[in-house]
């Protein structure tokens, strides 16, 4: 059994309760970090327990944290970045729902460690429901001393507002998610200048993940190093994993970075294998924004090791035969599956969520759904292949920000893996567009 | 002051200044090209893209290449700066790119377009992209918006560069209009059904690098590079008003009036909708003398003037230029 860092209680009855999670060990972190700690010693534990960004980037929060400009007299914000919306990615929201003392617990802990007097919880707007939950447990911390004015009798303020966003995938962006919370319109800023030095209302700033921000109790608890011992190099701690598509237990996982992906799929622990008894066919280990694997190359690295669910290990092989574990949106897909219409699929959500301020993204988006579109419904030409790799590049690394990468990097690397199957799509049309119809041959490996 | 390298040239530029500003100060046809970074408009730039160069080192400091292209018009200098714009293929190819994705849905009625000869897109189209596309999709369409009696809104040649926006912004205390929708349905708009009339309303003409906006009072009269530009100023009483414009003749007849733009088509001044609309007869303007008109405009490409090159700042400039350049020194009209 792995460790359970931040999901140990999460079944615990009552535990958005701020009596029961405070029966559980709730708030020590606070207590500790206030009464016994500097600010810069928090942020030196954070750094020793090498946590990366768990929202995607997989940046080393610590090192996020000490770029952060202090200048005098200016105030600093931490906005937690909790509009988690990428098809497949779906941990924020149960951490949140479950547990929203634990996020409360950290944002105080980490605002506490910045020298961030008010806070943001950035939510997406179509959580309602979560909403209200953080709502209640909010005004429970007001009410209970670790929010509001002289914080514990410590002299620390902190006043932490929760922002239902309206509902786009591009607020999720960090910048875009400043715009937005500023009450503009959510389109990424140009960068430099970075939030850390010019972020929410042109102060310093530091966007975090919700996962990220909870997993800073854990480690002003228990140590930087403690922390650090569990997971693998430098990738270190637990992770949460929102395990999706045919699997036998799909859900989500928290794991000890370092588990092998063969594990994680077909152990009884996690996923309990395929399901129907059927095949793996290609995996999305990271959110639907991450190149996409076939069967292969997610279990064994090019050199033929075992693939485990690190940063390092999914990235190995660049984007030939890697990939990235990204925010831990694991979509798994079994060999009935149309890798065709599933890249369409993908590549309507973002031409959908493109925010239309760039020309690569705005137009070259449209383009690739288009195409794929045709494609998946006979119409597809064989130079049709070809353009969907030449439009990709195209948009990718030219954007104002990486959603542009995000709706290239899943065809890349979808034409690169199953190109057998998109040309199947274009010389067996007919057949190819009958309802459920599979490419019938092997994918072949580069 | 920070010294970079671009394309092979050095040039010392005050801290701040963006790549883009720096590669100004070379001049020439080495200058990125920009369809929505806009000098005088605070915030403009980084949208469309076309500006993107290679930074070949950051810095002296640091001297890493950065990994992705960058924009030029948004990007400050550091010191020791290497960028690469024309002299690096992989620019060249990510332009054409852009070029394409640019004309995805704009359409290409030159012919008929009002800001044929004026349009940036044009320019930038014919100097860095290629005469077919792979796109053969269906392309996006609009109804007619009417916008009130001066100014044209023809959203299926917008490219969103966000210019006219930032115009309305800033230079106006009542904006109607904005930007709806997103990605490829982004559109601009004045939100339900409205007019755009505030008094410098007239500007986001000038600022439009394509035929998006297009000044209804001389819609179709003239194609400009017929016409004869002449700079011109008046008493306005409009405090922000400069009253320094451009009058644009055929024959005797002021056809059109717009704000004096320098050579990369950006205005010097902001002009009110009184001198761009109402003043239209000679006798309403002090004249000062043909306008001298720059860069790659179909107009200058008449030949009136060598092009505009720096021989102090481009040292290897072909041995035949600067034999030309010496016996025909550039002179001004009017001159």
């Amino acid at each position: 059994m792995g460790r359970k860092l931040l999901t140990e209680h999460i079944n615990v009855e009552g535990i958005d309760t701020l009596e029961v999670y405070r029966k559980h060990g709730g708030y020590r972190s606070v207590e500790k970090a206030i009464k016994t700690m500097t600010p810069e010693e928090v942020v030196e534990e954070v750094k020793k327990s090498g946590l990366r960004g768990r929202g995607g980037a997989g940046f080393p929060t610590g090192m996020k944290w000490s770029f952060l400009a202090k200048p005098e007299g200016v105030p600093r914000y931490l906005v937690c970045n909790a509009d988690e919306s990428e098809p497949g990615t779906f941990k924020d929201r149960q951490l949140m729902s479950k547990l929203p003392h634990l996020l409360i617990e950290g944002m105080i802990t980490s605002s506490y460690a910045l020298g961030a007097n008010t806070s943001y919880i950035y939510i997406r707007g179509e959580l309602l429901y979560v909403l209200r939950i953080l709502e209640k447990a909010i005004a429970e911390a007001y009410a209970a001393g670790y929010l509001g004015k002289n914080i514990l009798g410590s002299g620390y303020d902190l006043d932490l507002y929760l922002h239902p966003g309206g509902g786009a995938y591009i607020c999720g962006e960090e910048t875009a998610l400043l715009e937005s919370l500023e009450g503009k319109r959510g389109n990424p800023r140009n960068k430099p200048p970075f939030p850390a030095v010019q972020g929410l209302y042109a102060r310093p700033t530091v966007v975090n993940n919700v996962e990220s921000i909870a997993a800073i109790p854990v480690i002003v608890n228990e140590g930087g190093d403690e922390y650090a011992k569990i997971g693998i190099g430098r990738s270190t701690g637990t992770k949460l994993i929102s395990a999706c598509g045919h699997l036998n237990k799909p859900g989500i996982y928290e794991i000890e970075l370092g588990l092998p992906v063969e594990e994680f799929i077909y152990s009884d622990e996690y996923c309990g294998g395929i399901w129907k008894g059927r095949e793996l066919k290609a995996v999305v280990a990271g959110g639907s924004s991450v190149p996409i694997l076939p069967k292969e190359l997610i279990l064994k690295t090019a050199a033929g090791e075992n693939r485990l669910m690190t940063y390092e290990s999914l990235s190995d092989g660049g984007f030939v035969t890697g990939t990235m574990l990204g925010s831990g949106g694991f979509i798994a897909m079994d060999e009935t599956t149309c890798i065709v219409r599933n890249t369409w699929n993908f590549s309507r959500f973002y031409h959908h969520e493109s925010c239309g301020q760039c020309s690569p993204c705005r137009e070259g988006t449209g383009w690739l759904e288009k195409v794929l579109h045709r494609l998946e419904y006979g119409h597809g030409r064989m130079e049709d292949i070809d353009l969907l790799v030449s439009v990709a590049k195209q948009i990718e690394g030219n954007t104002i920000c990486p959603l542009g990468e995000a709706a290239a990097w899943p065809v890349a690397a979808a034409v690169r893996h199953f190109r057998e199957e998109f040309e199947w799509h274009v010389t067996n049309a007919k057949e190819a567009v009958q309802p459920g119809a599979v490419f019938p041959g092997k994918a072949v490996l580069v | 002051m920070a010294k970079i390298t671009f394309d092979g040239i050095e040039v010392e530029v005050p801290d701040g200044t963006t790549i883009l500003n720096a590669a100004r100060q070379i001049g020439g046809s080495i200058v990125p090209p920009a369809m929505c970074y806009y000098t005088p408009l605070k915030g403009s730039g980084g949208k469309c893209r076309a500006c993107l160069v290679r930074v070949a080192a950051g810095s002296a400091k640091d001297p890493r290449p950065m990994p992705k292209l960058v924009a030029s018009c948004v990007t400050p200098v550091q010191d020791g700066m290497i960028v690469e714009n024309t002299t690096s293929e992989q620019v060249m190819d990510v332009r054409k790119g852009i070029v394409e994705m640019l004309l995805i849905n704009h359409p290409l009625d030159c012919p008929v377009c009002d800001q044929a000869g004026e349009c940036d897109l044009q320019n930038f189209a014919y100097e860095h992209g290629v005469s077919t596309t792979r796109y053969v999709e269906e392309r996006r369409t609009f109804e007619k918006i009417d916008i009130g009696p001066l100014i044209q809104l023809h959203m299926t040649r917008c490219i969103l560069c966000y210019r006219c926006v930032y115009t309305a912004d800033q230079l106006t205390d009542k904006r109607v209009h904005g930007v709806l929708g997103r990605g490829d349905a982004a559109e601009i708009g004045t939100y339900i059904e409205n007019i755009i009339d505030n008094d410098f309303s007239g500007n986001v003409i000038d600022v439009c690098p394509v035929g998006a906006l297009t000044d209804k009072t001389f819609r179709f009269k003239q194609r400009v590079w017929f016409t004869k530009p002449v700079n011109a100023h008046r008493d306005c009483e409009n405090e922000k008003c400069g009253g320094r414009v451009v009058l644009w003749y055929k024959g005797k007849d002021v056809l059109r009036v717009t704000a004096r733009k320098d050579e990369y088509g950006e205005v010097k001044e902001w002009i009110c909708n009184t001198c761009r609309f109402d003043k239209k007869e000679t006798a309403d303007w002090t004249i000062e003398g043909p306008a001298h008109i720059d860069r790659s405009s179909v107009i200058s490409a008449n030949h009136y003037e060598l092009p505009v090159v720096n021989p102090q700042v481009i040292a290897d400039l072909p041995e035949s230029s600067v034999r030309d350049l010496e016996q025909n020194p550039p002179m001004k009209l009017g001159n």
